[in-house]
């Protein structure tokens, strides 16, 4: 067999054809997309030789099974999980060769949720303006995987540079997020500002690629009313009328009508994906 | 104009109203276009906003922009993009009763305005159109449909919209066009970007 394309045989809770995004159309309402930890796709590629940008798969909790038609060089990055290859260990976050027809399993998150799996020549899906990323909000892009997919791969460059990487040690206990406030910290009275900035929230299981939900103490408005809908950016933490704070993650729409507190700084975002719920979150407003 | 950050990489910038924030936004593109705006990833108009996201140095551009004074929009810039429809919305008799008038004026009205898309969001390639005058602004249904079909033409606010593909909505339906809005393979993929100048005729045939 030498097609170069990967069977699914267990597709997991959630998983997508992730790379870096799609950018420069959100002014036509077409979110950003991509990797939520994208450090960890990077890596994932660099591992097996692909550029940073080369599509790998998110999965989320479960991980999922494979079957190469090839040869390939596997690298599976992110959320610490279980490697198998036709049933024996293999490693976690280094190259893995799995043989035609093998069976690859990335078993369920030890800690975090999302692990990252790159094939050498990445996943050759046909791009949809400029990017292979699933988007869950809007649907352009590969479907989610289903038992029974099949995806091409592209070819292998077959260069292994030496990567450098230190083993993630996974998800802190808590979750610091640093924010700039605003653009609309003026919203909010003087008392929610002081709990947003003090008090402890935790990541609610309604979470997904969209938005961090978070529960705890609800943050009051200085005003009433509606903001007309306005821009929206990666990292904004929205916050509806209920009060609860959700921060804006890769598919989050390109526009919305509830004030902005604070904007959470890319940097701290991957960390922010691989959240379990439950997990204590502090914001911390920085400049 | 107010200029507020948006984290570390944008700015957003609101203006004093629709008229203004579109003049503004076209003022971006042509200065883009001529090579004199420092490198901005998305520039999103919305009703009364533009954000300039992925932005090296917000702080400098930030106090560039205050001194900026946008031409003022010239109406008949570009050429018109023709959508064709069909007034057959459910919705079209109450759009015609809170306008006060009959079914077959209230299609007149809507065929005799010049639209622009102000901004684009809700779905990809769903451009939210400004045009009628403030008197034929209309409200949201109280309940919204659970399947709006791709194609509808719909009012709400000041605005008229087509929805690119089927979803939900809470939008006034007064029409169908058969016209593709939104095709992820065709360059452009949005029929209607913002900045578009747009008219409705009747009769969408089929």
């Amino acid at each position: 067999m030498s097609d170069r394309a990967v069977a699914v045989v267990r597709a997991g809770a959630l998983t997508t054809v992730q790379d870096l995004g799609r950018t420069g159309y959100a002014h036509l309402g077409v979110p950003r997309s991509g990797a939520l930890d994208p450090a960890a796709g990077r890596l994932v590629n660099r591992l097996v030789g692909n550029a940073e940008g080369a599509a790998v798969l998110e999965t989320t909790v479960s991980g999922c099974a494979l079957r190469p038609r090839c040869a390939v060089t596997v690298a599976v990055g992110g959320a610490p999980c279980p490697v198998r290859v036709d049933g024996r260990p293999a490693a976690w976050g280094t190259t893995v060769r799995v043989g035609a027809g093998s069976l690859l399993e990335v078993g369920a998150a030890v800690r975090g949720l999302r692990s990252y799996v790159a094939f050498g020549g990445g996943i050759a899906v046909a791009p949809v303006l400029g990017s292979r990323s699933a988007d869950l909000l809007s649907g352009l892009g590969p479907a989610p995987l289903a038992e029974g997919t099949v995806l091409p791969l592209g070819a292998d460059t077959g260069v292994r540079v030496p990567v450098d990487a230190p083993p993630w040690p996974g998800p802190a206990a808590e979750l610091v997020l640093r924010v700039r406030l605003g653009p609309r910290d003026d919203w909010f009275t003087a008392g929610a500002l002081r709990t947003f900035a003090t008090r402890a929230y935790r990541v609610s299981a309604a979470s997904n690629r969209i938005g961090l939900r978070l529960e705890g103490p609800a943050l009051e408005r200085a005003r009433p009313g509606e903001l007309p809908s306005e821009g929206m950016v990666l990292g904004a933490v929205q916050v509806p009328p209920d009060g609860h704070p959700v921060v804006f993650l890769a598919d989050h729409p390109t526009t919305g009508g509830y004030p902005v507190v604070a904007v959470v700084r890319e940097a701290d975002l991957g960390a922010a994906a691989q959240a379990v719920p439950g997990t204590p979150v502090r914001f911390v407003p920085v400049r | 104009m107010r200029v507020l950050r948006a984290g570390d990489r944008a700015l957003l910038v609101e203006l004093e109203g629709g008229g203004a924030t579109e003049a503004f936004h076209a003022e971006l593109l042509r200065r883009r276009a001529a090579g004199a705006l420092p490198a901005v990833r998305e520039i999103v108009p919305a009703a009364r906003t533009v954000l300039l996201d992925g932005v090296d140095d917000p702080g400098r551009l930030a106090a560039e922009l205050a001194g900026w004074e946008p031409a003022p929009l010239h109406a008949r810039v570009g050429e018109a993009v023709e959508v064709p429809v069909r007034y057959d919305g459910p919705d079209l008799p109450e759009v015609a009763a809170l306008w006060g008038v009959s079914v077959e004026a209230a299609v007149r009205i809507h065929t005799a305005a010049e639209f622009r898309v102000a901004f684009c969001g809700f779905a990809p390639g769903f451009g939210y159109l400004t045009g009628l005058g403030e008197r034929y602004e209309v409200p949201r249904r109280a309940t919204p449909r659970t399947a709006v079909p791709a194609g509808s033409v719909a009012l709400a606010g000041p605005y008229t919209g087509v929805y690119p593909r089927s979803s939900p909505g809470g939008w006034q339906l007064i029409g169908t066009t058969d016209v593709v809005l939104w095709d992820a393979g065709r360059d452009p993929a949005a029929l209607l970007a913002p900045g578009t100048r747009v008219r409705f005729t009747a009769g969408g045939g089929r």
